[in-house]
């Protein structure tokens, strides 16, 4: 019986906390429906009526949408390129044996541990004499070297796939491309899944570089256009339109999270274990 | 001899394909990861005003760090965050560890309870920060509006900027706050990395201990924890490189900026760079902001090689 009580409490306590990670969100969503005058005077757990004058308040200051397409427009490729390039990276890596290898993969180490602020100054330095400040080039490109992905990716690999299955490959004449294509590229199909959710989502919530890099508002990803509000009085005014923009830039996250929490949790553990 | 040279030639050809697939990864590296990092690194012994001629100052950048109080000052507020958050994340994700991995209560649920603690992880900071500081405005935030209807305060509580539910002004709470939320951040993240470490230990562990007569605690403390070591250090170690960095939350909670205010208290490290690197206008201070940038390196990596080892020594003993 004292067990049971004691298990009962511990539901609450997980319970209790469980609400201390939703109630910041349903109070954003419940917000963004109550006009200004009615949050800052008072507090509902209901939702109001404003929710179109809010909508119609944002569309006025700045385009969400653009925001939104924006992010993805860097998004999606970022996700593709560091994927394909780092499972081909790490293939080479882990399956030949050339002159060089060690030191890329010592290098590769190295970088994983420097942080990335250490290089902003002059990565920014170098983006602006390439003349590419409000281009995404520079947030894109670089996704073909991620040391991370390839570390982990080499491990994966290595633990996944036989050499003799190659070597079967090249004695039915396969070219080393078209192993890599048609036979290591599936193998690697879980790991490089595992690690493009957390590229997805660490590009589509980056903003220090996007800050520093783009300067045009049409060219602002999502982040920084909800950061943007801060430099706008009569928006921060009506709360409820600031809770609008925020909940717009949250939900399609939430969204997603609803369908893929599994793998996205999946993928957190993943990076860890094996290192 | 003639098949044995083919094989030799084709072995050749086998591995010079790794030259070509690795050839994409060490260009973009090479211009995009290492010469950044070289180029800070040389700006970090220039006067330089993100235009214009570079000027030749030695390691003057380097003794001004270290004499500036202001770096100091952003370094300790940096550290204080980091500390009280670290605590109650590892402390959250400890608790929660042992609850969910405890063989008596089984408690159920994992799946959900693992995926609403992680979802804040999800959401971008700088959202994080806007929700936060519309929720926790001093006088029309919706959490004094709660603490307002059920009667903590009342409408004389505003006339006073040091009140305690000044959450963001205040400058003796601010910095908690700011603890707080990245706790709420990150609890979720670690509880997952921590319990997938757990589960990667075997089950006859326990069992074998249970048989020995070992009670919960003891096979929590002899068991759990050592096997969780590597994954601890990581938690720890990330989580360190992360703190020491902490830029979006401090830098947008309120209005005022890379100053950090209230009273500087929330002036990062990041933002003191920041400042210097990038605001300014035509009198900005790159070379400057340089120096920081390695001297917070170097911070980071003293520390995380101290922690690495602290943390591998317990272990020997």
């Amino acid at each position: 019986m004292g067990d049971k009580i004691k298990k009962g409490i511990l539901y609450v306590c997980l319970v209790i906390l469980a609400l201390a990670c939703l109630l910041p969100f349903y109070l954003m969503m419940i917000n963004s429906t109550r006009s200004g005058a009615e949050i800052v005077t008072s507090f509902s757990m209901l939702p109001g009526k404003s929710l179109r004058e809010n909508w119609e308040v944002i569309t006025n200051y700045f385009n969400l949408f653009q925001g939104m397409k924006n992010s993805l427009l860097i998004a999606i490729p970022v996700t593709l390129l560091s994927g394909y390039f780092s499972a081909i990276t790490a293939f080479a890596l882990a399956m030949y044996k050339f002159k060089g290898r060690g030191v890329i993969f010592g290098v590769i180490l190295v970088f994983m541990m420097i942080p990335s602020q250490l290089s902003l100054i002059g990565f920014y330095n170098l983006v602006s004499s390439l003349k590419l400040i409000n281009s995404y080039i520079p947030l894109i490109v670089p996704a073909i070297a991620s040391p991370g992905i390839v570390f982990f990716l080499k491990q994966y690999l290595e633990s996944v796939l036989a050499p003799s299955l190659l070597e079967a490959a090249r004695i039915d004449g396969a070219s080393e491309l078209y192993i890599f294509h048609k036979i290591v590229l599936p193998i690697m199909m879980p790991g490089i899944a595992t690690m493009s959710i957390g590229t997805f989502i660490g590009s589509w919530n980056n903003y220090l570089l996007p800050l520093v890099l783009l300067t045009k508002t049409e060219k602002f990803t999502l982040p920084v256009l909800v950061a943007s509000l801060k430099s706008s009085t009569d928006i921060v005014k009506n709360q409820g339109a600031t809770y609008l923009s925020v909940a717009i830039s949250v939900i399609p996250i939430i969204i997603a999270f609803i369908f893929f929490s599994r793998y996205i949790i999946d993928s957190i553990g993943a990076g860890a274990v094996k290192e | 001899m003639a098949g044995n040279s083919s094989t030799r030639k084709k072995k050749r050809n086998v591995n010079t394909a790794g030259y070509f697939f690795v050839f994409p990864f060490v260009v973009v590296f090479l211009i995009f990861n290492v010469y950044p990092v070289v180029r800070t690194f040389y700006l970090s012994f220039f006067n330089y005003k993100g235009y214009g001629d570079l000027e030749w100052k030695g390691l003057d950048n380097y003794t001004r760090v270290f004499t500036d109080k202001f770096f100091w000052r952003a370094l300790g507020n940096t550290c204080k965050i980091w500390g009280v958050n670290i605590v109650l994340q590892l402390g959250l994700a400890f608790l929660l560890t042992i609850v969910f991995s405890d063989m008596k209560y089984r408690i159920k649920g994992l799946g959900v309870f693992r995926a609403i603690f992680y979802l804040p992880n999800l959401i971008a900071a700088t959202s994080v920060a806007f929700l936060f500081r519309t929720l926790l405005d001093f006088q029309y935030g919706t959490l004094n509006q709660m603490l307002m209807s059920i009667g903590l305060i009342d409408a004389t509580t505003f006339a006073n900027p040091q009140s305690i539910v000044n959450w963001l002004g205040n400058p003796r709470v601010a910095p908690f706050v700011v603890s707080i939320i990245q706790a709420w951040m990150w609890f979720g993240n670690s509880f997952i990395l921590l319990m997938a470490g757990v589960q990667g230990i075997n089950r006859d562990y326990f069992e074998a201990a249970a048989i020995d007569g070992a009670g919960r605690w003891t096979s929590f403390a002899k068991i759990t924890i050592p096997l969780l070591r590597p994954i601890l250090i990581y938690v720890a170690i990330t989580s360190l490189i992360g703190g020491l960095q902490l830029f979006d939350i401090p830098f947008l909670i309120n209005d005022q900026g890379t100053s950090g205010n209230p009273e500087g208290k929330l002036q990062t490290v990041v933002m003191y760079l920041y400042r210097f690197g990038f605001e300014g206008g035509t009198k900005k201070q790159v070379g400057y902001a340089s120096a920081i940038a390695y001297v917070l390196f170097l911070i980071i990596l003293i520390v995380s090689v101290l922690e690495f080892k602290f943390m591998n020594r317990k272990e020997a003993d």
